[in-house]
């Protein structure tokens, strides 16, 4: 495994530029991820309408570039999508970051099949996958606790 | 070429490949490069002659300690006290009965907090410590505090990492039971002036605890030239295994000291009335300790005590200038800790590049570095950072080994230009 299948152009890219980076305002869902090892906490604002799709997502917070490019590639990839397919791509992900065999499905993944290089370093699979607990909880986390995720 | 005012040549004073040539596990390759092992204040390397010990130990000595009259009973008490002897002639305790076998320093810290904290602290007493603690040296305090009422007094640091000593004088008062602070900080490298805080503590009268860990690889300790009460360390930060420290303590202090744990060894007589607690410092040291640990330990000051030390701290001066020096020089870097006395502990963050990205990225150049929060995380928080990198050399470091700390870090930023 050569370093460049972890830092893929893709994740450089969205690590630099995060795209739905802020807080939203009239948010319906929200949940913090955090790590506490790492340091790395983020919270994600989603919007959901009355047809149960995500208008509108967006996240903010800090960490290291694995954890903001996925935070990132899932804003992108689940705004206008129905809470199904949040939890289908939830599902997949979780397949692919804890199995060591090369998943099947990976091209159906598009870009978040990016994020697939964490599985040869053990240590940063939770920076992967932060993001998506996050979401997890939000959608389907109890709405009276924190709402907070954590991996470690 | 590096263009540097401290020169890239080895200490002459100080053969380094020499050394190298002890411990085995520096020799290989990690992901085809040759091993940069800079993560030596998380935990050392052993030298050959301390898994030699072990390994004889194990494989014709073993018995239980103090129990038996058979000849191996002997052979492992005989071992296990003679590396006792070696501990106290090493930091100069008055007795053996004062060196107290622990798994490591954080069980040293909660022993003093549970065994002398359940006498001697009270509702409305202070413990003072500093903000560069590691957590082994805050949480038993604050456990100890919850139980009893009393406060935790944290003595704030300067921007350079140095504890606020005008300050920490100011907290010292009337409800200080206890001081309890790092000699040297795993996080940012700071040397402590413990003769200073030993002093003005105790023209109050109020014991000192020192958390040693950090400074046993890098100093030579004299407990009682110091006057420290509680002197707390591990095995494996000096090149021992792990899961073996040591917890001296002045012997009026552990006298009226109650038993940390229960159990086998720590008892002269029991019946179900009472039990009659064993002699110094037995008393602290419940059940079947860590023999093949002790003995580990007494190699490794054999081979500690046989070192140049002079020579030795010389070599690491210049490893920690020449890092300095070669990491300042990159853009962008931020180095976190930069007290006038320091250890070879050079920590940093890097412009747009988390710690742990770095980690990952030199750990493929073979360099092996720490990132996070290094269970200090006042500090981090201090220096509004979530987590640093961090380089911290041994004797065994090299210059080579810092240029390819260097070399790799450049290539993060090119990865993340």
């Amino acid at each position: 495994m050569e370093l460049r299948d972890l830092y893929q152009e893709i994740i450089v890219d969205h690590n630099r530029r995060p795209r739905n980076f802020g807080a939203l305002s009239g948010f319906t869902h929200s949940a913090q991820g955090f790590n506490p090892l790492c340091g790395d906490k983020l919270t994600l604002y989603i919007v959901i309408d009355d047809n149960d799709v995500i208008k509108e997502i967006s996240f903010e917070g800090s960490g290291c570039a694995i954890s903001v490019a996925s935070a990132s590639l899932l804003t992108e990839s689940l705004k206008g999508q129905p809470i199904a397919r949040a939890d289908q791509l939830f599902a997949q992900l979780h397949e692919v970051f804890t199995n060591s065999e090369e998943p099947d499905e990976l091209e159906k993944l598009g870009k978040l099949g990016a994020l697939a290089g964490v599985r040869a370093y053990p240590s940063r699979v939770k920076c992967a996958s932060l993001s998506w607990h996050a979401l997890n909880n939000a959608l389907h986390g109890d709405r009276t606790d924190e709402n907070t995720a954590t991996t470690e | 070429m590096n263009h540097t005012n401290v020169q890239a040549v080895p200490n002459t004073a100080f053969d380094v490949q020499k050394i190298r040539q002890d411990f085995p596990i520096l020799h290989q390759q990690v992901h085809g490069k040759p091993l940069a092992y800079l993560d030596n204040a998380a935990s050392a390397q052993r030298p050959q002659c301390v898994i030699d010990a072990v390994c004889r130990y194990e494989t014709h000595d073993h018995a239980n300690v103090h129990r038996g009259v058979h000849t191996l009973s002997e052979r492992a008490t005989q071992a296990y006290e003679n590396a006792r002897e070696k501990v106290r002639s090493y930091i100069n305790a008055a007795s053996v009965s004062e060196c107290v076998y622990v798994r490591g320093t954080t069980e040293a810290i909660n022993l003093v907090a549970n065994a002398w904290g359940q006498n001697n602290v009270k509702a409305g007493d202070e413990i003072l410590i500093s903000w560069m603690e590691h957590h082994s040296n805050i949480v038993p305090w604050q456990m100890l505090c919850a139980r009893t009422g009393a406060k935790l007094v944290v003595a704030p640091i300067t921007p350079r990492g140095e504890i606020d000593m005008e300050k920490f004088a100011a907290l010292l008062s009337d409800r200080t039971r206890l001081v309890a602070v790092g000699h040297i900080s795993n996080a940012l490298g700071t040397v402590n002036p413990i003769r200073d805080i030993i002093a003005l503590a105790h023209d109050r009268d109020i014991p000192v605890l020192i958390d040693g860990a950090q400074a046993m690889p890098h100093t030579r300790v004299d407990v009682q030239d110091l006057d420290v009460d509680f002197y707390a360390f591990s095995g494996h930060k000096m090149f021992a295994p792990t899961g073996i420290g040591v917890l001296y303590a002045k012997t009026r202090y552990l006298e009226r000291m109650p038993p940390y744990q229960g159990g086998g060894e720590m008892i002269l007589a029991v019946n179900f009335e009472r039990s009659v607690y064993n002699e110094l410092p037995y008393k602290f040291e419940a059940g079947t300790p860590n023999i093949a640990g002790a003995v580990g330990l007494g190699a490794a000051i054999d081979y500690l005590g046989a070192l140049d030390f002079a020579a030795l701290l010389e070599h690491e001066q210049h490893l920690l200038d020449y890092a300095t020096e070669q990491l300042s020089s990159l853009s962008g870097i931020r180095l976190i800790g930069t007290a006038r006395k320091k250890a070879s502990v050079v920590s940093f963050v890097l412009e747009n590049i988390h710690a742990h990205d770095l980690g990952t990225i030199v750990d493929s150049d073979g360099v092996a570095i720490r990132t996070g929060h290094h269970c200090a995380m006042p500090v981090m928080d201090y220096f509004e950072v979530p987590a640093t990198a961090r380089a911290s050399f041994a004797f065994y470091n090299t210059v080579d080994e810092i240029d390819a700390l260097t070399n790799a870090l450049k290539k993060a930023q090119r990865m993340f230009a």
